[in-house]
């Protein structure tokens, strides 16, 4: 990996990274903006406006759709295609024309699925909401990123694959996977954008949840895990800490998550011995997240001090802990006893975000900083001390969100199976809204500073592109200049 | 064999990787098909009629699921508040489940029979004229909207290939009859759907106008045959329990 930047444009397509990193940043700034529209009606119910295309119901899978599959899948998409390159030595597979139809069959299906949401057209399955012709070309499109990122991994000019590689296969594989079982369905005629799903009830719950679940597994962890394992090092400027235990992460890691998915429904009329297999392998998924966890953050030892100047270091390292926290909250709301009180509650809201905008979001950021002024053939971003502004707009952001949904989720859980002196339910449901109101006040501020320090990024991208357009120096942000 | 060698072999590892993530999944989904107990036996579970189906329909299109369950579980507080626990037998003709997994609004998995028709379409119009507190969005246009069932036959037929006896031979009409009685088994009869859908709209006639049939006709039927269809007086307290 010694070949300059130069040289590089000309071996590798950068073309097909750079369009899918400018395409996350779009859909990022759009899916975190109605992220906080929603949050705000649910503070500000007037926000709904009696237009049925902007209600809670219909917005809720557009902002879902456009931060997992618009922002995360198109910075997957960049990074993905950056490091099978870099790290294979070999230019991407498939000519010009079958990255091309992944970026424009991507974006047109993230874009046309939620403009179907907001007209009501949906299959009315969390994270799966598209209609089954979207379905379908959502599923050619995955077929053939898999058969570039495949290929390209077989023409490489070295015999090992880095280990980054292996988590973008599993995720490969398994999102294909989970697409195609998940959403099988009769339609409703041909010619119709409707369709009834192939199962029902529990067996319905069951395959959904597996779906879900790991969606969360291998789209928003094991892929950003791929990402993490590239740029993590790259930008320390070290070797992963350690190599015996990136293995056993990987290994671990796919077969556990596979099994973990029947803990969203717990205490439902799921057969008891699922649930139960479900929350015994959640408890166990704490050993692989953490073991990864450890393996990132260590891959920075000897060299703290990084912390201190280099804000994309401190991306990186904040994600991870991020991640990790997650992964700890996540096994304990799988145990039934914690679960019988989160369930149902915004608790499960607030983990989630801990993990998309603390873990996902902020890696995504961290390895965009890195990515950018090299594809751009710039010295480095723009601004650095926009870097850190972003950095702490995100984090006050996450921090206000996810606390603010511990007290709305656990204070909902709490006062709904409260007895009073009789034996009596002691509050109605309305009065648990009417308590939230605050707590979700608080948590569409903090999704403000969230949407506040992304777009100071793009600002800041924008620059970073612009003067290298203009030939303008730039300065140097943290370590950029190491390892190449 | 050394790790290494899965490391330089893309084909091993794609293999590799198949099998450890395809054992869970395997484990844990194929039994829910063939085990007999996932599904308790319990009487007068029915398909939706064609109104009621409408209107679950049109639940999907609102993405009412993303504030409400449809799933009480087994505690005292849920049951004091909602009703007996839901059984798996009570959505096993829900294409697709709406079981759901947040409650801003309050579960209604038994929601049929507790408020009037009128009470409904009221608090549809508009939440806070019945729940001055609540925080959900009104739903004007389900009055407004003429309902769209010029299709009913064909999601019918659709909903029939994933396993919803909905009758088109005469033998499974018989069949209908014999389980559900032949007041349901008419109204389940493909043949007579749009005949059937008017029938029970214009006996609601929620919007006083009986040439319109309104989305209101059928959320509001969707909603109020919600939880009603097991009669648990029937059987024994902790059947349901050996099922789980």
């Amino acid at each position: 990996m010694t070949t300059s930047t130069a040289v590089a444009t000309e071996q590798y397509n950068y073309d097909i990274v750079k369009k899918f990193a400018i395409m996350a940043l779009v859909w990022g700034v759009l899916g975190m903006t109605a992220g906080v529209w929603i949050a705000s009606e649910l503070a500000w119910p007037f926000l709904n406006f009696d237009v049925a295309e902007i209600t809670f119901g219909r917005l809720r899978p557009v902002h879902t759709t456009l931060v997992i599959f618009g922002f995360g899948g198109s910075a997957l998409f960049a990074t993905s295609y950056y490091i099978v390159q870099r790290t294979c030595q070999a230019r991407l597979w498939g000519g010009k024309w079958l990255p091309e139809f992944t970026f424009w069959g991507w974006q047109v299906g993230v874009g046309g699925g939620v403009l179907l949401y907001m007209l009501g057209f949906t299959q009315g399955r969390e994270y799966a909401e598209f209609i089954w012709q979207l379905d379908l070309a959502i599923a050619v499109v995955w077929v053939t990123y898999t058969l570039i990122f495949v290929m390209t991994l077989l023409n490489r000019s070295q015999p090992h694959i880095y280990v980054a590689n292996w988590f973008f296969i599993a995720f490969l594989l398994v999102i294909a996977l989970l697409h195609i079982f998940n959403n099988l369905a009769v339609p409703v005629a041909w010619n119709s954008l409707e369709s009834y799903s192939l199962f029902s009830g529990v067996q319905d719950a069951m395959t959904q949840w597996w779906y879900g679940h790991n969606a969360v597994g291998f789209f928003l962890t094991a892929a950003f895990l791929g990402m993490m394992y590239y740029f993590v090092p790259k930008q320390a400027g070290r070797p992963v800490y350690s190599y015996r235990l990136s293995i056993v992460h990987f290994w671990a890691l796919s077969f556990l998550y596979m099994w973990a998915g029947t803990h969203h429904l717990h205490w439902t009329a799921i057969p008891d011995w699922t649930s139960t297999l479900a929350a015994t392998f959640s408890i166990l998924l704490l050993l692989p997240s953490w073991g990864g966890m450890i393996n990132g953050i260590m891959t920075l030892s000897g060299a703290w001090d990084k912390l201190r100047t280099d804000p994309i270091m401190l991306f990186m390292i904040t994600s991870l802990s991020f991640y990790g926290m997650s992964t700890f909250e996540g096994p304990l709301m799988s145990l039934k006893s914690v679960n019988a009180l989160s369930h149902y509650t915004d608790w499960t809201v607030g983990h989630v975000h801990s993990g998309a905008l603390g873990w996902v979001a902020m890696i995504t950021f961290g390895s965009f900083y890195h990515l950018i002024p090299r594809l751009w053939g710039a010295k480095g971003m723009y601004s650095t001390s926009m870097i850190y502004t972003h950095f702490w707009l995100a984090t006050i952001g996450i921090v206000l969100y996810i606390a603010a949904l511990w007290v709305a989720g656990i204070g909902q859980g709490l006062m709904l199976r409260a007895f009073d002196e009789y034996g009596n339910l002691a509050y109605t449901f309305i009065e648990t809204v009417t308590f939230m109101h605050l707590p979700y006040a608080v948590r569409a501020i903090g999704g403000m500073f969230f949407v506040a320090g992304i777009l100071v990024m793009v600002y800041n991208v924008y620059m970073t592109i612009a003067s290298t357009k203009r030939g303008v120096a730039v300065h140097v942000a943290g370590q950029a200049a190491v390892a190449r | 064999m050394k790790h290494e060698s899965i490391e330089i072999n893309a084909g091993l590892l794609i293999i590799l990787t198949l099998v450890v993530v395809s054992i869970g999944g395997l484990v844990e989904i194929v039994p829910l098909f063939h085990i007999k107990d996932t599904v308790e036996e319990v009487k007068g579970v029915r398909p939706y009629t064609p109104l009621e189906q409408r209107g679950r329909d049109l639940y999907i299109r609102e993405g009412c699921y993303a504030c409400h369950s449809q799933m009480i579980r087994p505690f005292r507080d849920e049951m004091l508040r909602y009703g007996h626990y839901s059984l798996a037998a009570e959505s096993k003709y829900d294409h697709p489940f709406q079981w759901a997994s947040k409650r801003t609004g309050p579960d209604i998995a038994r929601l049929g029979g507790k408020y009037s028709d009128e009470w409904h379409t009221q608090h549809l119009i508009r939440p806070q004229n019945v729940v001055p507190e609540s925080i959900m969005p009104p739903y004007p246009w389900l009055l407004k909207n003429e309902l769209a069932y010029g299709d009913i036959e064909n999601r019918m037929k659709a909903l029939k290939m994933t396993g919803v006896p909905y009758s088109l031979s005469e033998d499974e009409y018989q069949a209908n009859v014999a389980e559900h009685g032949k007041e349901m088994a008419d109204k389940l009869h493909i043949p007579n759907a749009r005949a059937t859908l008017e029938a029970e709209a214009n006996g609601r006639n929620l919007d006083g106008d009986k040439s319109r049939i309104t989305e209101m006709d059928a959320m509001v039927a969707y909603l109020q045959a919600l939880g009603t269809m097991v009669d648990f007086k029937q059987y024994e307290q902790g059947y349901f329990a050996n099922f789980r």
